[in-house]
């Protein structure tokens, strides 16, 4: 069997930046990258829209380009990996069973960082009546077919969903000549961001149906149209507001869920509200020398984010390759999200690695002049004003040396919203 | 084109091709003509899945008959066939005193159509081996030879196995005129060609009225009436072991919780009269009918889990019985018509009363070559590291995994081409290429990559399930 000290599955943003962390700060450099497509980048490779990088670099870049920085860096360094090889199994003991057209591997691995990213939710996910006709299209799907393999897609198109992938494929739909009926929002807002619906949307004259629910899909062969209807503030429809939109395709951007079945296999207990690993601040789940970053973790909006997380998950997973015993006997404190914040990530403080680090969160809806609060012991330690959140947009705070110094750990650290 | 056939049977779902199937033990030479592009287009492709005791069906009827005969033949033609068949019993619970009173009946009703091992189970015994089930329900009938069974791979394994003992199956033959030519029916279809034959076997399905009107034959009506399903992801855990039903109505079978042979969860069907046969939409009222039912006796079911939904059309006839004759004025034509539930338990059955009855008819002699015996493709996921590193040396494709949620590798691909699929759903029913939780959302650009290099068309000819159910409309640049 062979040996390494940290397997990075998955060779998407969060897996790049996450061997390239743990290929620096080991003495021993066996890493190896495992991704089941033909190119490393991921998912950024068929993101060919500007938009990557601006935290990171400070530039503005595609998607292609901000993965290639990163692959470049795993050449020159001579990091391994394997492409068309997919993992298909992970036990609770770090043995790794992938397979490719040359057989099957097994890998015994000190660390393991998981990075397999998302799968978009589909049509049938959200419980979509109506015929089952060629047309309907997650917007991934569409996106492959349309940046990489120079197809069209059809002619009339409907997009359900108004996150930031909706907008983008509905201003990308339009420059390839398909008409974008309407993009049909369930929400009374939106969940991509402000530059987006400008540019994506107003720019192009494509109309934004907020408060609108797809009831229907009609067509035998073909999509023919869909029926759409207004909602109230429960999300039911309102009756006698159905309205018939004539077109042939129907693209679905209405959320990603982790790739957590790997994780599943390897015994990994997973967070019912994010859907990825419950971590801590080291980024281990609770499997030991299982670590977790990127979307397979928690859906993020910017890849920068990712960036930043898996490179903190590289660097601990080499820490736990060189010294488990770091990881042995670990304590936790439980951080705990309440009022107004649908999740939080990491879910837990490691005692043993008291370091600064950064808590991301989604608040739950859309609120106005909030304030964010961290406290312990019955303590608000941080206080933060919003003039606007959004479930959309992912929120971070940074907890500071100063902030650790001060907590009390027998006790739970808290973040909540409270309304001005 | 025209063919001369000793028999042709109209439709290609799980009943047309079961006769089709029993009909090359015969040395007669056979064909099936089948409208769409596929075998398991209709209902044989959106139905519970489940091996019927044969409780339901009133004695004496041919429903009663064909139920209780296909469910004793079904383990042993799924063997040789190779096809998923697990006998795991099922339950009809009740919730008050009037249901109890109806599983009794169904029990005497099961006895008398020589249904084996009916028993009437206490609320305790429910609990003990369904913990998931509804505290509320007080009783059960059990049947333990109830079973469940893959229907589009029973259609699809019965034609493949048809095809290797010598018959046709003549795909995009929508029939829409029948005339008599001495002793042959010419049977004629929409785009203009034509099959003559001596014996014509009605198996269409809701359209089955049609053809036999078509024909000259029995004037009968079939009204199709629609059930809806949800499919649930592979569960950890399956939440119950057995095919749950509720106590039938005048309605039918009732909403049935049940595992999958593939592990999915299965949960359906409703009924409603529609007004065209071919209206396979689901609906917002119906899917809330069939979640709150269903919820009724496994109250942990959770819309979270469905990856995809669906609805299937019953040919229910205006006999209230199945149909299953030659015409008493058109001879040698045989009506095996409004084959509703548990039409598919009974498929194989009726397989071999057509065959024999068609045989006796045309004096027909046994076909020594005939074998009983097809194998399904070899499945990565059902596979063991050790057969599986074997069968990558001896393919290498069977290593690329192609869709990941359900584990299919691109042999098993090349392999469903080889064997006739030429659409992505035909691929779909056969290896479960896009079955998974994600639908297709990864594998289906890698699946028409498939297609296009082995039947060697443009992607932009390649369909969901035939005629203009087009995925890609137009190619814009070359790599
Ligand atoms: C349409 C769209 C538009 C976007 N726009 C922007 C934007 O403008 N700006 C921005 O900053 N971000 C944007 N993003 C978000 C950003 O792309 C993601 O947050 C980021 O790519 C996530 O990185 P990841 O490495 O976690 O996942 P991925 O990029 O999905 O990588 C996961 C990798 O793991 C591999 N893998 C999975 N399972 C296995 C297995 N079993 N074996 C081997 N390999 C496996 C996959 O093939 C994949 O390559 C966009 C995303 C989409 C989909
Ligand atoms: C909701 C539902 C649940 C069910 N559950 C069960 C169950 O659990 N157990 C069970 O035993 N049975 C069940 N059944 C019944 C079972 O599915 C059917 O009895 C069986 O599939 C009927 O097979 P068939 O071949 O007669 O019809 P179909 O599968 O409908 O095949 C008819 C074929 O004829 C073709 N055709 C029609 N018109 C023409 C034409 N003019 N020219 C050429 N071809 C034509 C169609 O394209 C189709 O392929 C259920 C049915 C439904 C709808």
């Amino acid at each position: 069997m062979e040996k390494y000290k940290v397997v990075v599955i998955g060779g998407g943003p969060a897996g790049l930046a996450a061997a390239l962390e743990s290929f620096k700060s080991l003495d021993d450099k066996k890493v190896l990258i495992i991704e089941r497509d033909k190119f490393l980048g991921g998912i950024l490779n068929q993101c060919i829209h500007p938009g990557f990088g601006l935290h990171y670099f400070k530039e503005e870049l595609t998607g292609p380009e901000y993965a290639h920085r990163f692959v470049e860096q795993v050449v020159e360094n001579r990091i391994e990996y394997l492409t068309e090889t997919h993992v298909i199994d992970i036990t609770p003991e770090k043995e790794i069973v992938a397979v490719n057209k040359k057989g099957l591997k097994r890998i015994k691995a000190d660390s393991i960082v998981l990075a397999m990213g998302c799968r978009e939710r589909t049509r049938g996910a959200i419980i979509t009546p109506g015929t089952r006709p060629a047309g309907i299209f997650t917007a991934g799907q569409a996106q492959r077919f349309i940046n990489i393999e120079g197809y069209r897609i059809g002619k009339k198109a409907v997009i359900v969903g108004s996150g930031d992938i909706g907008l983008i494929m509905a201003r990308r739909l339009t420059l390839e000549g398909i008409e974008v009926k309407a993009v049909v929002e369930i929400m009374p807002y939106s969940t991509g961001l402000r530059r987006n619906i400008v540019q994506c949307l107003d720019d192009f004259g494509i109309p934004l149906l907020l408060s609108h629910k797809l009831v229907k899909i009609h067509g035998k062969y073909r999509v023919e149209g869909v029926t759409i209807a207004k909602v109230d503030s429960q999300l039911q429809e309102i009756p006698s507001t159905e309205r018939f939109i004539e077109c042939d395709t129907v693209l679905f951007s209405v959320g990603l869920i982790p790739e957590n079945e790997l994780s599943k296999k390897a015994g990994v207990v997973l967070d019912m509200r994010t859907g990825g690993p419950v971590v801590d601040n080291t980024f281990s789940t609770s499997q030991k020398g299982i670590f977790a970053c990127g979307n397979v973790l928690h859906v993020h909006d910017l890849v920068d984010n990712v960036t930043l997380e898996a490179q903190t998950a590289g660097r601990y997973a080499a820490i736990y390759s060189q010294h488990p015993e770091l990881f042995e006997n670990n304590i936790h404190i439980n951080i705990m999200a309440k009022e107004g914040i649908r999740y939080v990530v990491p879910q837990k403080l490691n005692k043993n690695f008291v370091q600064p680090f950064v808590l991301r969160f989604r608040v739950d809806n859309f609120y106005k002049d909030a304030i964010v609060t961290i406290s312990n012991a019955g303590k608000i330690l941080i206080e933060i004003k919003k003039s606007i959140l959004t479930p959309g947009e992912m929120e971070s705070i940074e907890i500071s040396q100063k902030i650790l110094s001060q907590l009390d750990f027998s006790n739970d650290i808290v973040i909540r919203l409270q309304n001005i | 084109m025209s063919r001369i056939y000793d028999v042709a049977v109209i439709g290609a779902g799980v009943v047309g091709m079961s006769i089709l199937r029993e009909l090359t033990r015969y040395r007669l030479k056979v064909c099936s003509l089948e409208k769409m592009e596929d075998v398991a287009e209709g209902a044989s492709k959106a139905n519970s899945g489940i091996v019927h005791a044969g409780y339901d069906p009133i004695e004496g009827t041919k429903k009663a008959r064909f139920n209780v005969e296909g469910n004793n033949i079904f383990a042993d033609i799924c063997n040789e066939l190779d096809v998923e068949y697990k006998m795991i019993g099922s339950l009809v619970v009740a919730f008050d005193d009037y249901e109890i009173n109806v599983l009794e009946e169904l029990l005497q009703r099961g006895k008398r159509n020589g249904v084996k091992g009916l028993e009437i189970k206490s609320q305790e015994w429910v609990f003990e081996n369904e913990p998931n089930l509804s505290r509320n329900i007080k009783a059960a009938l059990f049947a333990p030879y109830s079973g469940i069974t893959n229907p589009y791979k029973l259609t699809v394994a019965l034609f493949e196995n048809a095809i290797q003992n010598g018959a046709d199956v003549i795909f995009s033959f929508e029939v829409c005129k029948i005339e008599k030519d001495g002793d042959y029916f010419v049977v004629h279809s929409a785009d203009s060609r034509f099959v003559k034959t001596k014996v014509l076997i009605n198996c269409a399905g809701v359209h089955a009225d049609e053809i036999s009107k078509m024909a000259g034959a029995r004037l009968f009506k079939i009204y199709p009436r629609r059930g809806q399903y949800y499919i649930l992801d592979k569960p950890q855990k399956m939440p119950v072991a057995r095919v749950i039903f509720q106590v039938p109505t005048e309605k039918g079978k009732g909403i049935l919780v049940t595992p999958t042979v593939d592990g999915n969860v299965l949960v359906g069907p409703n009924s409603e009269y529609i007004d065209s046969k071919d209206d396979t939409a689901t609906t917002q009222e119906g899917l809330d009918e069939v979640f709150e039912k269903a919820r009724k006796v496994l109250p942990s079911l959770s819309k979270r889990d469905v990856i995809t939904i669906f609805s299937g059309i019953r040919a229910t006839p205006d006999t209230h019985d199945f149909i299953i004759e030659e015409d008493e004025d058109v001879k040698n034509f045989i009506n095996v018509a409004g084959i509703e539930s548990p039409g598919l338990t009974a498929s194989l059955a009726i397989g071999k009363y057509i065959a024999e009855l068609v045989s006796d008819k045309l004096n027909a002699k046994r076909n020594l070559n005939f074998n009983p015996y097809r194998k399904d493709i070899k499945r990565f996921s059902e596979l063991s590291d050790e057969e599986r590193e074997e069968m990558i040396k001896l393919h290498p494709s069977f290593g690329n995994i192609v869709c990941r949620c359900e584990l299919v590798s691109e042999y098993e691909i090349v392999e469903a081409i080889k064997r006739g699929a030429k659409t992505l759903d035909s691929i779909k029913r056969r290896i479960r290429a896009g079955m998974g939780r994600c639908q297709g959302g990864f594998c289906l650009p890698r699946v028409m990559d498939i297609l296009s290099r082995e039947l060697k068309i443009d992607k932009t000819q390649i369909t969901k399930f035939g005629k203009n159910s087009y995925i890609l409309t137009e190619k814009r640049w070359e790599d």
